[in-house]
C-alpha cells in the first residue's frame, strides 16, 4: 500500500468565515451596485441597451450643472477646510494652547455630528426667520444668506475641516523633531524650515485628509438639501430623480448613481496612485516638543483655535436651546418648556425607538463581522483577504443615498423582497458603518503580537479555541472603539435611510428632515437634541475606552 | 576661527532633575574625541547643548575664543549625524546633501560640484538621484555624513550614530567614519554608550556618569589605568578584590590579598586600610604560586581561553590566558594558583573609590 505523503487542503472554519463574507458583501454590496449599473443603460423612452441618460446628463444643463455645481463645492470646501485645519493643526501640536485636550475633544465631537444638524441650526441662526437675520435687520442691515453655494460651502467646512486637522495633526506628532533640527542645524531659518521640510513631509496626510473632505462632500444630501435651495448638486438631484421615478425602474436615478460613483472612484485611485505612494514611514524616536509661549503671543496662537471650534460647535449649542423653546405656526415664541419633547413621544416615538433598535441589532453584527473580518485581514493576509479588503472598503465610495437605491432595485422583487422592512435599514447601516470597526479593529490588531497566539497554540489551544479566548478578547478594546463610532454614525445616518424608510421604519434622523422642511423647528430641534445627547455621550465612552487616544481617521 | 571646543562648568537641570552638574571639557582643533558613558549619563544631552538644541542652565561653551552661548543653533555652523540619521524623506540624496548648502545661500553652479564631491567620498554618488525609501541603513548612514560635512562645519557632531546598524556594518562603517575624519580634519565629537566602539574610533574619550565626567583620557589611558572603579567596570572586564594596603608613604605599598598572597606596588600617596584592587582577565595568570583557586568553567574562544576560576574564599574570577603563550587548556575542578604583575594593575581606596596606584 503507497500512502500519499505530504499535507492535504482541508476546509477550516477561516475559510468557511472567508466564504460566508464573501457571499453577504457579494449580495448586498456587488449585486445592488450591478444592478444600478444595469438600469443606467436603459432608458424608458428608448428600446434596449442604450446610453441616452448619460447623453441627457453631459448635454442638459439642467443635469450636468449639478455635477459641476458639486465639483464647485467639494473644491471650495476642501480649500477653506485645509485654510482652517492646516493651521489648527500646527498650532495644536506645537504650541501650549490652553484647553488644548478640551478643544481636540470639540473638533471631533463637531466633525462626529450628524451632518444636517450643522445645516439646520445655521438656517435656525442665519436663515430667513433666524435669530441673527433679525437682529441684522434691526440695524437695517441684510445678513448674509446662508442658502445657496456659499452656505453650504461654510457650513460643510465648519464640519468638515475636523478631517485636515485631525490627519495634519496625526502627522505633526508623528513627525520625528530631529529632522526639524537637521534643517535647523544645517543652517536653515524657522520659516524656511517649515516650508522646506515640514510642510512637503506631512503634505501626503494633509492630501488624506483633503480626500476625506471631498468624499463626504461629494456623498453628503442632507446640507446642500436643506441649504441649496435651487442650487442642486449632484446628490440632491438623484433624490429628486429617483422620487420622480419609479421606484421599480429609476433609470435616470440610476444613471447619477453610476456618474456619482464615478467620481469617487477617480477621487479613490488620485489617492492611491498619488498620495500613498508618497508615504513616509516615519520612525519617531524623538516626538516634538511643544513650544511654551506667555502671555500675549499664547492669547494670540489660541485666540483663533478658541473662535473657529465655538463656530463649529454652536450648531450643537443652538439646537439643544431651540429644543426647549416653543413657537407658534408663526414663529412666535410662546414659552420655554419641555413641550417639543412631549410632542415628539407621543408622535414620533416609533422613530425614536427605531433609531434605537435598528442601530444596535447593526452594531451587534457589525462586531461580529468586525473581529473576523479584522482578524481575516491581518492573520490571514492573501488574495482572498484582499477581495474582502476592497468590497469592505467599496462603501466608501458609494454615497448613502446611492446604495439605497441599490437595495431597492436589487430586493424588491422576487426572489428576495426586503423592500420597506426593517432588515433593509439594519442591512444598509452595517455595510456603511461596517468600515470605521473593520479600520480600528485591524489597526490594533496589527500591534498585537502574534506570538500570544502562537503561545496559546502551542500549550495545546485550538486555534479555534484560541482565537475565542484570548485573540478576540485582547481585541475588544480596538473593535469596541470603532464600534461605537460605527454606532454614532448608524443613528445620526441619513440618505440612505430617506431612500429605504417605509412608515413603519422611519428613523430620528429621516423624522429631523421631514420637520425641517414642515418648518416644524421646534420638534426638530427635540429630535436632534436627542441625537446630539446620544452622540457625545457615545464619544466620551469611546474618549474613556482608548484613554483619549481615539482614532477617528 | 580656531577650531577647538571650550566647556566650563556645563550644567543643565530638566525641572528638579540635574542631568549635567558642571561639565568641563577641552576638545582640541581636529580631535576626534568620544563621549562615553551608559544612558542616562548625560552625554547626549551635552551634546545637544553644543549643537543649540537644548538651553544652557549654566556655564560657557566656546568656539576658539568665540561664546556662542547664545548663537542660535541654525547659526552655529555645526554639523551633525543624528542617532536615526534625519534624512529628510521627501527629498533625493542629492537634495538632502546640497540642503545645508542651499540655506548658505550658494549659487547653484557651486553646490553641484561640492555635493558631488561629498558623495564620492562616502562612495553613494551611484545613489544620488535615488529617495530615502530606498536606501538601506548603512546607505542612509553614508548620506548623512555626507550632508554634514558638506557644509564643511567647524566642528561635527555624531549622536550614537552607528547604533541602528547591525554588527558587521557597525564595523565597517565606523572604519568609514574615521578615515573620512582623518581626512577632512574635522574637530568631532562622538557620542556612544558602547566602549569598544569608542576605543575603536577616538583620539580621546571622556568617560561620564550621573552628569559627571568620570575620567578623560586616550583610549590606551582609559583602558589600562581607570581612575575609578567605574570607569574600571565600564571599560572592558575588571575582576576585582578586596585587599588590605599597607602604604606609610607614597612610593610602594604592601597589598595582602585574603591574608594569603603579598605583593608590592607602587601607589601615589600614603594610605592604610581596606582597598580594591582591579585585575584585567589578561592581566592575571596561572603560576605555581599565588592565590589558590579552582577551576569552575572554561571557554575555548581561538586565540584565547577565558577561565572563570574561584577563590578559596568564594569570589569567582575571570581570567583570560592565550593559546599562543599555552599548551594546555586546564580541565573544571583543577587546583591552580593565581598571580599578576603589580605594575599592570589598578588600586582604589574602599569608601571613596579614589585610585592610589601609579
Amino acid at each position: 500500500m503507497k500512502a500519499k505523503l505530504g499535507s492535504r487542503w482541508k476546509p477550516d472554519f477561516w475559510f468557511f468565515t472567508k466564504l460566508v463574507v464573501i457571499v453577504v458583501m457579494c449580495l448586498f454590496i456587488v449585486y445592488p451596485f450591478y444592478t444600478i449599473l444595469t438600469k443606467s443603460v436603459f432608458s424608458n423612452k428608448v428600446e434596449g441597451l442604450t446610453l441616452y441618460n448619460f447623453v441627457r446628463f453631459f448635454t442638459k444643463p439642467y443635469y450636468y450643472q449639478t455635477l459641476l455645481r458639486s465639483i464647485v463645492v467639494c473644491f471650495a470646501t476642501v480649500f477653506t477646510s485645509t485654510l482652517i485645519g492646516v493651521p489648527i493643526a500646527y498650532l495644536m501640536t506645537r504650541y501650549n494652547i490652553p484647553g488644548k485636550k478640551v478643544l481636540h475633544i470639540f473638533i471631533i465631537m463637531s466633525l462626529m455630528s450628524p451632518p444636517f444638524i450643522g445645516a439646520y441650526s445655521w438656517i435656525i441662526l442665519m436663515g430667513r426667520n433666524g435669530l441673527l437675520a433679525k437682529l441684522f435687520a434691526l440695524f437695517g442691515a441684510t445678513a448674509p444668506t446662508i442658502y445657496g453655494r456659499g452656505g453650504i460651502i461654510f457650513v460643510f467646512t465648519l464640519h468638515l475641516f475636523p478631517y485636515i486637522y485631525l490627519y495634519t495633526s496625526g502627522a505633526m506628532n508623528s513627525i520625528d523633531s530631529s529632522l526639524e533640527e537637521a534643517a535647523e542645524n544645517l543652517g536653515m531659518s524657522k520659516l524656511r524650515r517649515i516650508w522646506t521640510i515640514t510642510l512637503p513631509v506631512i503634505l501626503p496626510s494633509i492630501l488624506a485628509g483633503c480626500i476625506m473632505v471631498f468624499m463626504t462632500c461629494l456623498a453628503d444630501f442632507g446640507t446642500p438639501m436643506l441649504l441649496g435651495e435651487g442650487y442642486t448638486v449632484l446628490p440632491v438631484l438623484v433624490y429628486n430623480e429617483y422620487m420622480s421615478e419609479s421606484a421599480v425602474n429609476p433609470y435616470m436615478a440610476s444613471t447619477l448613481s453610476v456618474i456619482i460613483v464615478a467620481c469617487s472612484l477617480l477621487t479613490l485611485a488620485f489617492q492611491k496612485l498619488v498620495v500613498d505612494k508618497r508615504n513616509y514611514m516615519m520612525s519617531s524616536l524623538r516626538p516634538p516638543q511643544e513650544t511654551k509661549l506667555k502671555g500675549w503671543k499664547r492669547f494670540f496662537a489660541a485666540a483663533p483655535i478658541y473662535i473657529i471650534v465655538a463656530f463649529a460647535f454652536l450648531p450643537q449649542i443652538v439646537v439643544v436651546c431651540q429644543s426647549f423653546v416653543e413657537r407658534s405656526f408663526s414663529g412666535m415664541v410662546k414659552g420655554i418648556n419641555l413641550n417639543n419633547y412631549r410632542a415628539i413621544l407621543s408622535r414620533l416615538g416609533t422613530n425614536i425607538r427605531n433609531t434605537y433598535v435598528f442601530s444596535l441589532i447593526a452594531i451587534v453584527f457589525i462586531i461580529i463581522v468586525g473581529i473576523l473580518v479584522s482578524y481575516i485581514l491581518v492573520r490571514k493576509k492573501g488574495k482572498v483577504a484582499n477581495l474582502i479588503d476592497t468590497l469592505i472598503m467599496f462603501p466608501y465610495v458609494i454615497p448613502g443615498s446611492v446604495l439605497g437605491i441599490g437595495l431597492i432595485v436589487a430586493f424588491n422583487r422576487k426572489p428576495i423582497i426586503l423592500v420597506g422592512t426593517a432588515a433593509i435599514m439594519i442591512i444598509s447601516y452595517v455595510i456603511r458603518k461596517l468600515p470605521y470597526t473593520v479600520r480600528s479593529g485591524s489597526a490594533f490588531l496589527y500591534q498585537m503580537d502574534p506570538f500570544i497566539e502562537e503561545a496559546s497554540i502551542n500549550l495545546g489551544v485550538s486555534p479555534m479555541k484560541t482565537f475565542f479566548t484570548v485573540t478576540a478578547r485582547m481585541m475588544l478594546p480596538g473593535i469596541m472603539s470603532g464600534a461605537v463610532l460605527s454606532w454614532i454614525t448608524c443613528i445620526n445616518e441619513l440618505s440612505s435611510s430617506i431612500m429605504l424608510y417605509s412608515g413603519k421604519t422611519s428613523t430620528i434622523a429621516v423624522a429631523i428632515y421631514q420637520e425641517v422642511v414642515r418648518m416644524s423647528d421646534g420638534t426638530a430641534a427635540a429630535l436632534a437634541t436627542i441625537l446630539t445627547v446620544t452622540t457625545i455621550l457615545s464619544l466620551l465612552l469611546v474618549f474613556r475606552l482608548t484613554k483619549g487616544k481615539v482614532k477617528i481617521v | 576661527m580656531s577650531n577647538e571646543v571650550i566647556i566650563r562648568d556645563a550644567v543643565k537641570r530638566y525641572g528638579d532633575f540635574t542631568a549635567l552638574c558642571g561639565v568641563s571639557l577641552d576638545i582640541r582643533e581636529g580631535e576626534f574625541f568620544t563621549l562615553l558613558g551608559p544612558s542616562g549619563c548625560g552625554k547626549t544631552t551635552l551634546l545637544r547643548m553644543i549643537a543649540g538644541f537644548n538651553s544652557i542652565e549654566g556655564g560657557d561653551f566656546f568656539f576658539g575664543s568665540k561664546h556662542i552661548n547664545d548663537v542660535p543653533a541654525h547659526k552655529r555652523d555645526i554639523g551633525m549625524v543624528f542617532q536615526n540619521y534625519a534624512i529628510f524623506p521627501h527629498l533625493t540624496v542629492r537634495e538632502n546633501v546640497a540642503y545645508g548648502l542651499k540655506a548658505r545661500k550658494i549659487p547653484a553652479a557651486q553646490i553641484k560640484p561640492q555635493v558631488d564631491e561629498a558623495l564620492d567620498l562616502v562612495q553613494i554618488s551611484h545613489l544620488a538621484d535615488r529617495k530615502p525609501s530606498e536606501l538601506s541603513g548603512g546607505q542612509q548612514q553614508r548620506v548623512a555624513l555626507a550632508r554634514a560635512f558638506v557644509i564643511e562645519p567647524s566642528v561635527l557632531l555624531m549622536d550614537e550614530p552607528l547604533s541602528n546598524l547591525d554588527a558587521k556594518l557597525r564595523v565597517q562603517m565606523r572604519s568609514v567614519i574615521k578615515k573620512l575624519q582623518r581626512r577632512l580634519g574635522i574637530t568631532t565629537i562622538y557620542v556612544t554608550h558602547d566602549q569598544e566602539e569608542a576605543l575603536a574610533i577616538s583620539d580621546r574619550i571622556a568617560v561620564m556618569k550621573d552628569g559627571r565626567i568620570m575620567q578623560i583620557g586616550t583610549p590606551n589611558e582609559i583602558y589600562a589605568k581607570p581612575q575609578n572603579p567605574f570607569v574600571a567596570g565600564f571599560i572592558g572586564v575588571s575582576n576585582f578584590l578586596d585587599c588590605q594596603v599597607e602604604a606609610p608613604s607614597a612610593g610602594e605599598a604592601l597589598v595582602t590579598i585574603q591574608g594569603e598572597m603579598s605583593v608590592r606596588v607602587p601607589v601615589r600617596r600614603a594610605y592604610s586600610g581596606r582597598a580594591r584592587l582591579s585585575a584585567r582577565p589578561e592581566q592575571l595568570f596561572f603560576a605555581g604560586e599565588g592565590m589558590p583557586a579552582t577551576v569552575l568553567f572554561s571557554i575555548f574562544l581561538g586565540d584565547f581561553i577565558e577561565y572563570e576560576v574561584q577563590l578559596d574564599n568564594g569570589q569567582s574570577l575571570i581570567v583570560n590566558e592565550y593559546t599562543k603563550d599555552t599548551a594546555a587548556v586546564h580541565a573544571d575542578g583543577e587546583k591552580v594558583r593565581l598571580r599578576f604583575d603589580p605594575l599592570r594593575i589598578s588600586l582604589y581606596e574602599d569608601e571613596s573609590g579614589e585610585v592610589l596606584s601609579l
